[in-house]
């Protein structure tokens, strides 16, 4: 005879298996279609590439060092390759630009929505969620159709006769990170604007019969009580923004390169899967350690405010 | 003066939250209007017209790829919707067992990896399937959008799970009912606007991938955002911002319904 304890235990057990079922397909999809063919990723970028695309089955480091070195055709010396340090620096720049200023425009729009009356706050939320929800390769067409050298800023410029000649933002940087700045900017409002709902503006009122300045409040009281969601914000913006592809190529124009235009081009043009998937990794690498600084701090503001 | 005093103010953040509200809605509105544009360039106002329109419903290609995007999202949804019902059902409302950690990390991971490096590795695994079986249909397309579609489908369905307590549940188990009729009559009917949620959120998501999709596809095997992003780089007709109108039209529904769907408490 079971005792009533062995009952439960088995019960126990029944529940924790049936729970690993019920989960198994998810689990399984996600695994053979999103995290499996990484570490495929991971063997191919010690390969050596095959004549038309693929790769041979042959070990070789060749893609690692010219991640960021290339090798002399002549006296076989490395040297550091410029133009893949370049398009590395420019994607950390552009993505870093436009988290800082996603900041700048986002977190007065979050402390707005978020200072509205109750009623109110659920239309602003709205307003923000459809952009977020809209294609981002329209939204960044609509930008392109706005900097374009015809496009509605050049026009109402030349009309004004503040210009004599069309502004060129098509095709440049700026015109990546305006674009860039446009289509993750919902992504910063949101998370802040989470963070913000849940402020206690008794705390802000208690500042001010402190005589604390504005700006005091913002920066001691308001600030450090949103952080949580400012980092979420930040992260949620600068990794899409590194790994950003549809934005480079529609606004700059195929010369302004990003690392995910030069990913893409090892396998196409280039030819050489196994450097496309070392640049690859070299991306998710940059991604985890930003995350890894996330969690760390999140959990250090955690302990201070928690 | 003290009576005027508002804690809440902050010096510009109104202009600037104006700001971005403009900014972030005008670009669309003219991408819109210039839908509406008779003359064949972006760039002048020729009068009101349908003509993009129409020269867009009878472009084979367009119809095809629109067909092709909604048949990819509609199973993409329904499947990854379903999964991540049950995966839902097996993360909430429990004691931490051992796995559920890994369970959490492994559904989220999909949303941790930036989408080139998912769709290089999608890629490189499927042309080695594709070499094995022979077989190049829109399965690839439909199990990459299955697999990044679960993560958004489980985060309504999970929300709206925590906040359902097992009472009722126990009470028709008591009454002798099977698990799977309590599931039927008590769970599914409670759980269905998050799953409704879900499954608009998956669908949206399906629609709008570009990258993955467009690493992922085969010859002749285009999507409406791959077919439009070929399109914008061979150079710009308002034909796009036609077929863009429409495809803003049928977002803008889905989201209005979600939140709706979502914010709808009871």
């Amino acid at each position: 005879m079971a005792t009533a304890e062995e009952v439960a235990k088995a019960a126990e057990r029944r529940d924790v298996r049936d729970r690993w079922l019920l989960s198994a397909p998810a689990l399984l999809v996600i695994l053979l279609a999103a995290t499996g063919p990484l570490l495929i990723v991971l063997v191919y970028s010690f390969l050596t590439p095959g004549a038309y695309g693929d790769v041979k089955w042959q070990f070789s480091p060749d893609a690692w060092i010219s991640v960021f070195m290339e090798r002399d055709i002549f006296d076989d010396t490395l040297s550091l390759a410029a133009a893949h340090v370049t398009i590395f620096w420019r994607s950390i720049k552009l993505a870093v630009v436009t988290t800082l200023a996603t900041l700048a425009l986002g977190f007065p729009t979050a402390y707005f929505m978020a200072t509205r009356s109750e009623k109110t706050r659920d239309l602003w939320l709205f307003l923000i969620t459809i952009p977020f929800w809209t294609n981002l390769l329209i939204r960044t067409f609509a930008v392109l159709q706005i900097i374009r050298n015809e496009g509605i800023i050049n026009t109402i410029l030349l009309k004004l006769g503040i210009i004599s000649a069309p502004i060129q933002i098509l095709y440049t940087d700026t015109a990546i990170l305006i674009g860039m700045a446009y289509v993750y900017l919902p992504l910063m409002v949101l998370p802040i604007y989470a963070s913000m709902e849940k402020l206690d503006f008794r705390l802000v009122e208690a500042g001010y019969d402190l005589y604390a300045t504005r700006f005091k409040v913002l920066r001691k009281i308001i600030f450090p009580l949103v952080k949580p969601g400012v980092i979420a914000g930040s992260i949620l913006v600068f990794i899409p923004a590194l790994g950003a592809y549809v934005t480079p190529v529609v606004l700059g124009g195929g010369k302004n390169m990003m690392l995910s235009n030069l990913i893409e081009l090892q396998f196409g043009q280039g030819r050489n899967w196994p450097l496309g998937s070392a640049l690859s990794i070299t991306v998710m690498v940059i991604v985890m350690l930003a995350l890894l600084a996330y969690v760390r701090n999140a959990g250090k503001s955690g302990v201070r405010h928690g | 003066m003290a009576s005027n005093f508002s804690i809440k103010h902050q010096p510009g953040f109104t202009a600037i939250a104006a700001t971005c509200f403009i900014v972030l809605y005008l670009p669309i509105i003219v991408l819109v209007a210039y839908a509406f544009n008779a003359a064949s360039s972006t760039s002048e106002w020729g009068g009101f017209s349908l003509r993009w329109f129409q020269s867009a419903y009878q472009n084979t290609q367009v119809i095809d790829a629109t067909l092709r995007s909604f048949q990819i999202g509609a199973i993409a949804a329904v499947l990854s919707t379903i999964f991540a019902t049950m995966a839902a059902l097996a993360t909430t409302r429990t004691a931490a067992y051992p796995g559920l950690t890994f369970k959490y990390a492994a559904i989220n991971q999909p949303l941790m990896v930036p989408e080139i490096v998912t769709g290089v590795a999608l890629l490189i695994f499927f042309s080695r399937i594709k070499i094995f079986t022979g077989y190049s249909g829109l399965g690839y397309l439909i199990a990459a959008h299955t697999a990044f579609c679960i993560p958004f489908a489980y985060l309504p369905i999970r929300a709206r799970l925590e906040n359902m307590d097992l009472t009722l549940e126990r009470a028709a188990a008591d009454l002798y009912a099977t698990p799977w009729k309590t599931f039927r009559r008590i769970t599914l009917p409670l759980l269905w606007p998050g799953i409704l949620a879900g499954l608009m959120l998956a669908f949206v998501i399906s629609l709008d991938d570009v990258v993955i999709t467009e690493f992922v596809k085969s010859g002749g095997q285009d999507t409406l955002p791959t077919y439009m992003l070929g399109q914008i780089r061979r150079g710009v007709t308002p034909e796009i911002n036609a077929i863009s109108t429409a495809f803003l039209l049928l977002s803008v529904a889905i989201v209005t319904l979600f939140f709706f769907v979502s914010r709808k408490r009871d």
